[in-house]
């Protein structure tokens, strides 16, 4: 019998692959609905938006507010500075390591 | 369509994006090969989950319920329902990937996750977006899977992680890519609902769905005069 671990992977491996490949495949190059268009092209700001907040505030199943919120101050100050990706990436890292040394 | 190249100068600034997310998500693919030797398992399983599964959220989730003693079931619940975002992103980059023949997307397809999304989606026209989701893909498979590796054989991630502030360093990634969205007024207002509404879902749903759900922000939207509609997503 297949150990637990295998089953979980090659189950994770298909249903994941199942989900990551159905958008692509299934609706291929067939002009969409206007209006599921004009929702595609929002999304990415919907969903961006959530991986921001989610990956600053969220810990676990709570909210909590800690130093990697420095870093996020930091990344809006750079970008409004007009820093490029990897500058801003650099300066959320020190301000948040800079907040935790000082704690 | 007709098929525009991709600008040398655009490519590069794509390949910059594609590579800083990666280097940001090593040590988390390190954490991720630590946490599979800690669950008691070696080399060909994590890199079974690195390669084949491919999804770091659901990877954590799924080794985390087998560590905890969790059955096959639990754990592919648990993981499935992490990845659910993968279909979000799907929609999202189908009309990019759409040009090219079905083998070539199912197999591209493998590579759909937050980071190839979110440099993908950001760029302007099918080439480039479709430039930017291909080459983030292939940096950050090689990178992802040999963090995996180094993790399986280091002891601990967690509190160098924690020191150098690298945790901060993923947010700060997505930010840059959403922050050209804040100067449309209607994207602004999708971002800031998607967010709210993300982090109020945070406490009372599963891991994965918030993000889900803030989707939702884009139905509520206000009604647009089409015409403004056009320049919407471009950057």
């Amino acid at each position: 019998m297949m150990p637990r671990v295998w089953i979980v992977i090659l189950g994770l491996f298909a249903g994941v692959y199942l989900l990551k490949a159905a958008g692509p495949l299934v609706l291929g190059r067939r002009a969409l609905p206007g209006w599921l268009t004009a929702a595609s092209n929002l999304l990415p700001a919907a969903l961006l938006a959530a991986l921001v907040a989610t990956s600053t505030f969220a810990s676990g199943r709570h909210l909590q507010l800690d130093a990697r919120a420095v870093g996020l101050v930091a990344a809006a100050v750079a970008l409004w500075r007009k820093q490029s990706f990897v500058v801003v990436v650099i300066a959320a890292a020190l301000a948040t390591a800079a907040t935790r040394a000082l704690a | 369509m007709a098929e525009h190249p991709v600008p040398s100068a655009d490519r590069r600034r794509i390949r910059g994006q594609a590579v800083s997310i990666s280097l940001a998500i090593i040590p988390f693919g390190v954490a991720f090969g630590v946490s599979v030797a800690r669950a008691g398992y070696g080399l060909p399983e994590a890199l079974g989950f690195s390669s084949l599964v491919f999804t770091g959220g659901t990877q954590f989730a799924a080794v985390g319920v087998l560590a905890d003693g969790g059955t096959a079931t639990a754990a592919l619940i648990a993981g499935l329902l992490l990845s659910l975002r993968s279909l979000a992103y799907g929609v999202v980059m189908a009309p990019a990937l759409g040009d090219k023949p079905r083998l070539w997307r199912a197999l591209a397809s493998h590579w759909m996750i937050d980071e190839t999304m979110a440099v993908g989606s950001s760029q302007r026209g099918h080439p480039a977006q479709r430039y930017g989701y291909l080459v983030t893909g292939a940096i950050l498979f090689a990178c992802w899977n040999a963090a995996t590796v180094a993790g399986v054989y280091l002891s601990d991630a967690g509190e160098f992680v924690e020191r150098w502030g690298i945790d901060a360093t993923i947010p700060a990634a997505f930010a840059a890519l959403v922050w050209p969205r804040l100067l449309d007024p209607v994207q602004r207002w999708i971002v800031v609902g998607g967010a709210v509404i993300a982090l109020a879902l945070v406490p009372i749903a599963p891991a994965g769905l918030p993000i889900i759900a803030a989707g939702v922000a884009v139905a509520l939207r206000r009604p647009t005069p089409p015409n403004s509609r056009t320049t919407v997503g471009r950057r």
